[in-house]
């Protein structure tokens, strides 16, 4: 029998080395297993000079391994020289076979035959040591695939073949297709898995040709040189000189089952269960870091420390974000953190599934309020969009605008604020509280991530919320009772730009209630499309041909990628009209007012030109647009010099840059998108939106230039921001500031940031690109309103 | 879509001038000076300071424009009282001379600010009618764009002539080393080249044209095409360059004269207080 120790960690990441650590300093004999000759594998192996990120920035790190984020290599370094400080135990090119034994003597084998015994073992390799393989005759031994891509400038005029449908695969296809030609081959009809940015930049290169996308596709066979691919036409032969399988990875199920550790489910994917304190179905056998769930490098490291700290017998041990906790349930003395997570979960039910992780990790991104009766929480029109879950108490909502008297009341386990989280849209009503109450308050983009990975969390989101968007846009006076057959016919609906909800001729059997982004109506006269009107969200469509029980007379298309609409059966919404006179009446009224419109603007073809004109510059996803009438423009360029005077130097907006029509000038600058493009990749979360509408980045930019990437129109600019401008004296007698014979210090210098567009947030008097335009020329406008007839008629 | 200047907020600063002639001129036709009216009377100072004032002012405009601190204030505001209440100083100045001119300084200056005012109306009528002229002539496009698209049609052209002779050759290289756009104030002003050397060249290739044989002949449609889109682009790069003279040029005389007229100014109200 070889060496005896306490503890034995098996697998060096970021969970292993943290725990490998603690033991050390903890005096406890330990032994640091790894099959590698150093240290770390999954991020060595990542892209040189990858920025790691440190998420979730709050969470206080714990373990006596340093940790922030910043470039691979100082990450790495930092952890080799703490290996040395702390004294580790480590073994390199120890690669375990076998885990047999209990809690007290478990027997570990290496792959050189040496044997060592260990009272507790933390199996802390991770899921990166397993990639999935591509599973295809002829795969196995060809030298053309590969399972990694380390710097995908390396290949140039090379055909590559890349397997996948992750954000892993698209980022190589990505890079890969700037010098050589590239396959994307996924094995069903969209991106799912994909991060916003990603699924944007890939579905951009397969439109322009720059990536050819295979969809319904599946490798068959592979011979050297060659990959035989199954698609929806029949099989094809492609020749490749490379083939890149990105299919993500899995537990090493074989090995962890043969340490006796039970898996829930056959799902390959799925993922031992361990208890509180990380403990598996083998008692002393503890795992930690992704293996146990927790992928993100600073939660795996917490763990390392934690896992010591329960083999030590320190069971009482709170976990890290506990303090953080406490300080947001501060507001309600007397409540323990555990108490309240455990009210959470008794009287919400969309939380109930959430498991604790979850649960804290959604804590640690919402607040906690406690608003007195008659407090507004939110008020009608606000841009906010954080979402709320009532723990305790009652909310009143102000249905009526004109009425502050009629209110629908909601009580403990309900949730609002949902709307705005689908439309983007200002809040569509005040809602204050009605009693005492205990809310929590979400920020949008932790409740975007939970509803896009907990199915049930989802699923209630989406029944309430189309309940609420009939109630609210349709019928505001009807009780829930009345809307139950509405409800059962409904359907949300998703369209992408330029797709139709319906045809003009058309038999009109339904009516589209539109709850994010817009469309148009058209019709086809002479032989073209002519544009009648534009229709925001909040608004229907299709109750014309349904009241004259005539054949659409339009078609409606979506202006916008990702318009959602509820779709409202015929019947069911005749029958709601024949329940509540107020909608009759009013889809009377909209309906004399259409007919109105749509007679006026087949006279008038130039308008709707100018309306599709906008449209097609994404104007219909705006809250905010800078447009310019050339007729009025006399190109002097105020606006430019009063907004890099407004902003530290940088302009924000190119004047000239842009598309023009009929004196339309759309310049490039922020339109403040409903559903900002820039915000879906923003790593530091750096870009959030105010009340009034406008996105805007703070200072916890790190320059990473992914909005700049994902941003559509191009208005995202990485700057330096440029030194302070010296005063006139200054600069005209001591040559001070920039200009000939400029001194050094005046050049631009420090880290890049992105700058945007603010709207000249907290400048009195507003946006300083309209204050300084002599002739009125610039204006900034809100394209709902701007879109009409009404408006762009009196030009 | 937009207001202009002119009509900013219902005409609100072509009220104001107004009000303001209006009560000049009643009060000049109710005043019974003794003697001739002129500046020297009660109403010729309070005229005359009120017009002194008023050129002060809109002087500060040029200031104004270039500050860009935070306020409730639009410039397009200040720019629209700046027209009307400049415009209204015609009739404040002519009520304060009195009708009185002669050779001396102060009709010199008299003169000089009806100048000022009259570049400024220029200023307006330019400033109204141009940028949508501008808009026209561009198609879309910028004058970058177009300069752009005229190199590439240079590059176009040299290959076309490669196999046509030494003349050809000639003349197409000048046409591309040689042909200007913009040039002096005048040239800019008046958006003609008389001496293009692309007009000359696509000239000069029709007449040798005709004596290239058939194995040429094709080369020589294309590049006759070719020259005449570029001719074309040049001649809306150069109403480009001519339409925003026009906007900036009237700016060079408008304060230039501006300074002169408050040098008259000054020497006016100094030499009237001194020969009180």
């Amino acid at each position: 029998m070889a060496d005896n120790v306490a503890v034995a960690i098996i697998g060096s990441g970021p969970a292993g080395l943290s725990a490998a650590g603690h033991a050390a300093e903890a005096g406890l004999s330990h032994v640091l297993l790894e099959k590698m000759p150093h240290a770390s594998d999954t991020i060595f192996k990542y892209q040189k000079g990858k920025y790691v990120m440190a998420t979730p920035d709050i969470l206080p790190l714990r373990s006596p391994f340093r940790f922030q984020a910043g470039a691979r290599e100082e990450v790495l370094g930092a952890w080799d020289e703490d290996l040395a400080k702390h004294k580790v135990n480590v073994r390199y090119k120890a690669e375990v076979t076998r885990v047999k034994g209990k809690k007290g003597a478990f027997e570990i084998s290496l792959t050189d035959g040496s044997k060592l015994t260990a009272e507790n073992v933390i199996l802390s390799i991770g899921l990166q040591g397993n990639l999935r393989k591509l599973d295809c005759p002829g795969a196995a031994d060809a030298p053309h695939v590969q399972y990694q891509l380390d710097d995908p400038d390396e290949y140039e005029g090379e055909t590559v073949v890349v397997i996948g449908a992750g954000d892993a695969a698209i980022e190589n296809a990505v890079a890969l297709s700037k010098q050589n030609t590239v396959l994307i081959v996924n094995r069903r009809d969209e991106f799912a898995r994909a991060k916003q940015g990603n699924l944007d930049a890939v579905t951009a290169a397969i439109e322009k040709g720059v990536i050819q996308g295979y969809f319904n596709t599946a490798p068959v066979k592979v011979t050297p040189g060659t990959i035989t691919l199954r698609t929806p036409e029949g099989e094809a032969e492609i020749k490749c000189d490379r083939i890149i399988a990105r299919l993500g990875a899995i537990p090493p199920r074989q090995f962890v089952e043969s340490c006796g550790v039970k898996f829930p489910n056959d799902n390959p994917a799925s993922l031992p269960e361990v208890s509180r304190h990380y403990e598996s179905n083998v008692e002393g056998l503890y795992i930690i870091g992704a293996l146990g769930g927790y992928p993100l490098i600073k939660q795996a490291m917490n763990q390392g420390y934690e896992v010591i700290e329960f083999i030590r017998g320190n069971r009482e041990l709170k976990p890290a974000d506990e303090p953080l906790l406490e300080e947001k349930i501060k507001i309600l003395p007397g409540v323990s953190v555990d108490a309240f997570l455990k009210r959470v979960r008794d009287n919400v039910p969309l939380f109930r599934e959430l498991n604790t992780l979850l649960l804290r990790e959604l804590m640690l991104d919402s607040e906690v309020r406690t608003p007195k009766p008659g407090e507004a929480i939110f008020t009608r029109n606000d841009y906010s969009n954080t979402f709320y879950t009532i723990v305790d108490g009652q909310v009143a909502i102000e249905v009526n605008p004109n009425d502050p008297t009629e209110v629908v009341l909601l009580g403990k386990g309900e949730f609002f604020g949902e709307m705005g989280l689908i439309s983007g849209r200002r809040r569509t009503a005040t809602i204050k509280a009605h009693s005492d109450c205990v809310l929590l308050e979400t920020n949008r983009r932790s409740m975007i991530k939970l509803i896009n990975s907990v199915e049930e969390v989802r699923r209630v989101m989406d029944q309430t919320a189309i309940a609420r968007q009939i109630q609210t846009y349709l019928a505001p006076r009807l009780a829930k009772d009345d809307l139950a057959d509405v409800l059962a016919s409904a359907q949300a609906q998703h369209f992408m730009e330029g797709e139709t909800l319906f045809n003009e001729g058309e038999i009109g059997d339904s009516v589209h209630l539109i709850r994010r982004g817009s469309v148009t109506v058209s019709r086809r006269i002479g032989g073209r499309d002519i544009v009648l009107s534009y229709v925001a969200a909040g608004n229907y469509v299709g109750e014309m041909a349904l009241l004259s029980d005539a054949p659409r007379s339009a078609t409606v298309r979506a202006a916008i990628n990702h318009t959602e609409t509820i779709r409202i059966e015929g019947q069911a919404f005749k029958r709601l009209m024949s329940r509540s006179e107020a909608l009759r009446k009013e889809v009377e009224q909209k309906f004399g007012d259409r007919i109105q419109q749509n007679e006026r603007m087949a006279n008038a073809p130039e308008v709707g030109s100018i309306i599709q004109f906008l449209v097609d510059q994404g104007a219909s996803e705006a809250t905010d647009i800078l447009l310019i009438d050339e007729a009025l423009c006399v190109r002097c360029d105020n606006c430019e010099k009063a907004c890099a005077e407004s902003h530290d130097g940088i302009s924000r907006l190119n004047r000239e840059a842009g598309p023009t029509f009929a004196n339309v000038h759309v310049p490039t600058s922020c339109r403040h998108c409903e559903h900002p493009h820039c915000m879906t990749d923003c790593p530091p979360d750096a870009i959030h939106r105010r009340p009034n509408g406008e996105v805007f980045i703070d200072d916890s930019c790190i320059g990473c230039g992914n909005c700049q990437r994902n941003c559509p129109y191009g208005v995202i600019q990485l700057a330096v921001r440029p030194p302070g401008k010296p005063s006139i004296l200054n600069w005209l007698l001591f040559g001070a500031g920039p200009g000939p014979g400029q001194d050094k210090s005046a050049h631009p210098h420090g880290q890049k940031k992105a700058v945007k567009c603010d709207m000249c947030s907290g400048i009195e008097g507003g946006p300083a690109c309209v204050r300084g335009c002599p002739t009125g020329a610039a204006i900034r406008v809100n394209p709902e309103r701007f879109l009409s007839l009404a408006t762009l008629g009196q030009r | 879509m937009n207001e202009s200047v002119l009509v900013y907020r219902g005409f609100l600063y072509l009220k104001v001038a107004t009000l303001l002639m209006l009560a000049a001129i009643v009060a000049y036709a109710v005043d019974r000076p003794l003697g001739m009216p002129n500046g020297g009377t009660w109403l010729g100072y309070g005229l005359g300071s009120i017009g002194a004032a008023l050129i002060l002012w809109l002087m500060w405009f040029g200031m104004r424009k270039r500050s860009y601190g935070p306020g409730k204030w639009r410039l397009e505001g200040w720019l629209s009282a700046h027209v009307y209440l400049g415009l209204s100083l015609i009739v404040i100045a002519t009520l304060h001379s009195g009708f009185q001119f002669g050779w001396n300084v102060h009709t010199l200056a008299y003169v000089l600010m009806m100048l000022v005012i009259a570049s400024g109306v220029f200023g307006v009528f330019v400033y109204l009618r141009y940028p949508a002229l501008m808009t026209e002539n561009r198609r879309g496009l910028t004058l970058t764009d177009i300069l752009a698209q005229i190199a590439e049609l240079d590059v176009e052209c040299r290959e076309q002539v490669m196999t046509l002779g030494d003349e050809i050759n000639r003349t197409v290289l000048e046409a591309s080393q040689n042909t200007r756009v913009g040039g002096g104030v005048l040239r800019q002003l008046s958006g003609r080249a008389p001496d293009c050397a692309t007009a000359r060249a696509l000239k000069r290739v029709r007449e040798l044209g005709d004596s290239i044989g058939s194995e040429g002949a094709e080369h020589v449609r294309r590049l006759i095409a070719l020259l005449t889109r570029k001719d074309e682009l040049l001649g809306r790069a150069r109403r480009d360059v001519q339409i925003k003279a026009m906007l900036d040029i009237w700016l060079y005389v408008h304060v230039p004269l501006t300074f002169a007229l408050i040098a008259a100014l000054v020497a006016h109200v100094i030499s009237v207080f001194f020969y009180w």
